[in-house]
């Protein structure tokens, strides 16, 4: 799962108080395509955003585990369900992967949890609608993880090193995810007339959605050409937007099943599909939190943490009585 | 008080014969359950034989700024590489 | 393991068949009620671990109930048996079925099946049926697992603050009543058991309770006498828990019978 730059805002510009020198160096470094390192110097405002892209990340991830972690109970067979429960918690994983590479530029992982439950933090939009169906979970694997997958791999270059190694990690365990999606699609779209008709439904509620998983378009992405230079984003929304409709359309032509934009078609000169206008409004209400489902995912996300609370706390207790009981024995 | 859990560095050994090597974090309470959760983020595919955690805290990491003095004094001692001496080809076993 | 599966497709064993469905539910409800923590721990260390334990149950009640088909020699296999039968028909015990509760009350659930099933496949890996203790060499390591994990957390709720103290005794405290049933010997088991199939399930008692008491010594609870045992499961006479399980998890293939997910 990946979440993209959700932030309208140009970021603030390089602090005047760092010195040139260093900051030459470092741009030379990124320039260079060497790896940036935790303890190397790095500009605040780079570091600033790093923490903030790779939290979101970890965030979506965490918080993707709920859409489809809503139909493990309802998974309409054994190994559906055993698949299913290893790809949700893959997500897990995936995000507990990115903490830790956040971390490393000194903000805790819980700092990072509150911001999100405070709705400091941002995640996917894709997550703030509702999973009605088994056909979803089909549909997320194909569009949402392929949208995702698009989004990761060039990752895998970035030029901070604990998030480009959480990368290949993550992309590495995320090919099976797109495929198993894919199968149930087919699996459904093969299926009864009933099932088909989930099938169609599905596509017709996640197509917009994914689209919009890349992003604003590149004129309202302030901070696309600095994060570019910084080698924190590797392509532009609109380029990898483009390239997912093109390798989606055949597939869903594949399906029997028909993308819901009467203004997509081939353009024979560009080699590129033409697709309609994004619903730009939608998407940055949901960026606000105002999707069919964010208060439910928030919700769920700060249960689960504030009914952990005295687990963590017992857990924590329980060592440091260990330790005193070892340090007294010494 | 906070009561996050510290972290650790985990590191798995992919197979017999090689070294252990670094592949990530967890947050525990305690060593057994670093390990738990070392086995259960980082060898969900069969990735290890082995694994070490160790408390993040207790790494000691040089420092990026003195990377010149630690490490380019070792560039002009190129005596130490086999390459370094002549032997003729006829000579062998050596 | 071939000659022992037409062997016993040539001759449906009744008593085998529902052992076999006993030790497959067992796996598949619990499984069931540990997903649903997945995304919902206290912290995404232990979601993983969680899930991981899951997994391995799904993995057993696979095999267990393709098996079970087999035995039966009707072309049932294991989805169908999972999905499509209904509570009376369900062979597992009341302990699997209980609700999650709160984290305290799951571990207390884990602890105490976790602990049982290990004793159980430590005998099952014995078996005069090749093909059981094929399945149960390779779900002991799991089980041995998850019983180690399990008792390590109820070790440090026991002993970490009063308030997962006292948690912790309140999720044994609804669990109790359960365990007998682990131990209870009916015709089914007898015949297993004298036929070399799997252990008497009494002879593994002892062995169960002192490994209780060690955990508690630990955790720093106390252990009380039980509660008169609710019992029932092994007969398909479940809690009230099992028909809701059901009614989510057999929805979509009891809904449209015939389609293929």
């Amino acid at each position: 799962m990946y979440t993209t730059e959700l932030q309208k805002q140009p970021s603030k510009p390089v602090a005047a108080t760092e010195p040139q020198e260093l900051i030459d160096a470092f741009e030379a470094r990124v320039a260079a395509d060497e790896f940036i390192e935790p303890k190397d110097w790095m500009p605040a405002a780079y570091r600033r955003t790093l923490v903030r892209q790779i939290s979101q990340h970890a965030h979506s991830e965490i918080v993707g585990m709920l859409p489809e972690g809503n139909w493990i109970g309802r998974a309409p067979s054994l190994r559906r369900k055993a698949v299913l429960l290893a790809k949700v918690q893959d997500e897990g994983g995936h995000g507990l992967y990115l903490y830790a590479a956040a971390e490393t530029l000194g903000t805790s992982r819980e700092e990072m949890i509150e911001a999100l439950h405070t709705g400091k933090a941002k995640y996917s939009t894709i997550f703030n609608y509702p999973t009605l169906t088994w056909a979803d979970i089909g549909a997320i694997g194909w569009l949402v993880d392929g949208a995702a997958i698009m989004n990761q791999v060039p990752l895998q270059r970035t030029s901070y090193g604990p998030y480009a190694r959480a990368m290949v990690r993550v992309c590495k365990e995320e090919s099976f995810h797109q495929r198993q999606g894919y199968e149930i699609m087919m699996c459904m779209a093969n299926g009864t007339p009933e099932q088909k008709e989930m099938a169609q439904d599905a596509l017709d509620r996640w197509w917009w959605p994914s689209l919009m998983m890349f992003g604003p378009p590149d004129d309202e992405s302030p901070n696309t050409a600095q994060s570019m230079r910084w080698r924190i984003k590797r392509d532009t929304n609109d380029e990898l937007r483009q390239h997912f409709v093109d390798v989606t359309v055949p597939q869903a032509e594949f399906l029997g099943l028909k993308v819901p934009d009467p203004k997509l078609r081939f353009n024979e000169a560009t080699g590129h599909y033409q697709f309609g206008e994004i619903d730009w409004a939608e998407f940055w209400n949901v960026v606000k939190g105002e999707g069919p489902v964010a208060k439910e995912r928030m919700h769920d996300r700060v249960k689960a943490w504030d009914e952990g609370a005295w687990v963590r706390d017992a857990a924590a207790a329980h060592a440091a009585k260990q330790h005193s009981t070892r340090q007294a024995a010494e | 008080m906070s009561n996050e859990w510290p972290l650790w560095e985990v590191f798995i050994r992919t197979k017999g014969g090689l070294s252990h090597r670094h592949a990530g974090s967890v947050r525990a309470p305690d060593a057994e359950l670093a390990l738990r959760h070392a086995r259960d983020t980082y060898t969900r595919r069969l990735e290890g034989v082995s694994l070490w955690v160790v408390p993040s805290a207790q790494i000691v990491a040089s420092d990026p700024h003195q990377a010149g003095p630690l490490f380019e004094p070792a560039e002009s001692k190129i005596y130490r590489h086999p390459t370094f001496y002549h032997v003729p080809d006829n000579v062998k076993h050596i | 393991m071939t000659t022992a599966s037409s062997s016993a497709a040539s001759r449906p064993d009744p008593a085998l068949f529902d052992y076999l469905l006993r030790l497959g539910d067992d796996s598949l409800i619990l499984a069931q009620r540990l997903s649903e923590w997945c995304g919902h721990a206290p912290m995404i260390e232990v979601d993983l671990s969680m899930s991981n334990v899951a997994l391995d149950l799904v993995g057993q009640a696979m095999l267990f109930l393709d098996y079970a088909g087999q035995v039966e020699g009707k072309g049932r296999d294991g989805d169908k048996l999972a999905f499509h039968r209904d509570a009376l028909r369900f062979r597992n015990c009341l302990l699997v079925e209980q609700p999650n509760g709160d984290f305290g009350q799951t571990m207390a659930r884990q602890y105490l099946f976790s602990t049982w099933q290990r004793l159980l496949f430590q005998g099952l890996v014995k078996s005069t049926d090749a093909q059981i203790a094929g399945i149960a060499a390779k779900a002991l390591k799991e089980i041995e697992y998850h019983a180690d994990w399990s008792a390590e957390w109820v070790v440090r709720l026991g002993d970490g603050t009063p308030e997962s103290r006292e948690r912790m005794i309140n999720g044994f405290a609804w669990m109790w009543r359960f365990v007998d049933e682990l131990f209870q010997v009916d015709e089914i088991d007898a015949a297993v058991a004298k036929a070399g199939i799997g252990p008497a399930r009494d002879s593994l008692r002892s062995d169960f309770d002192a490994a209780l008491k060690s955990t508690f010594e630990a955790a720093t609870l106390p252990l009380t006498p039980l509660p008169a045992a609710v019992l029932g499961g092994r007969k398909g006479h479940h809690s009230e828990h099992l028909g809701h399980i059901l009614a989510e998890m057999q929805h979509l293939p009891r809904s449209y019978p015939g389609a293929v997910w």
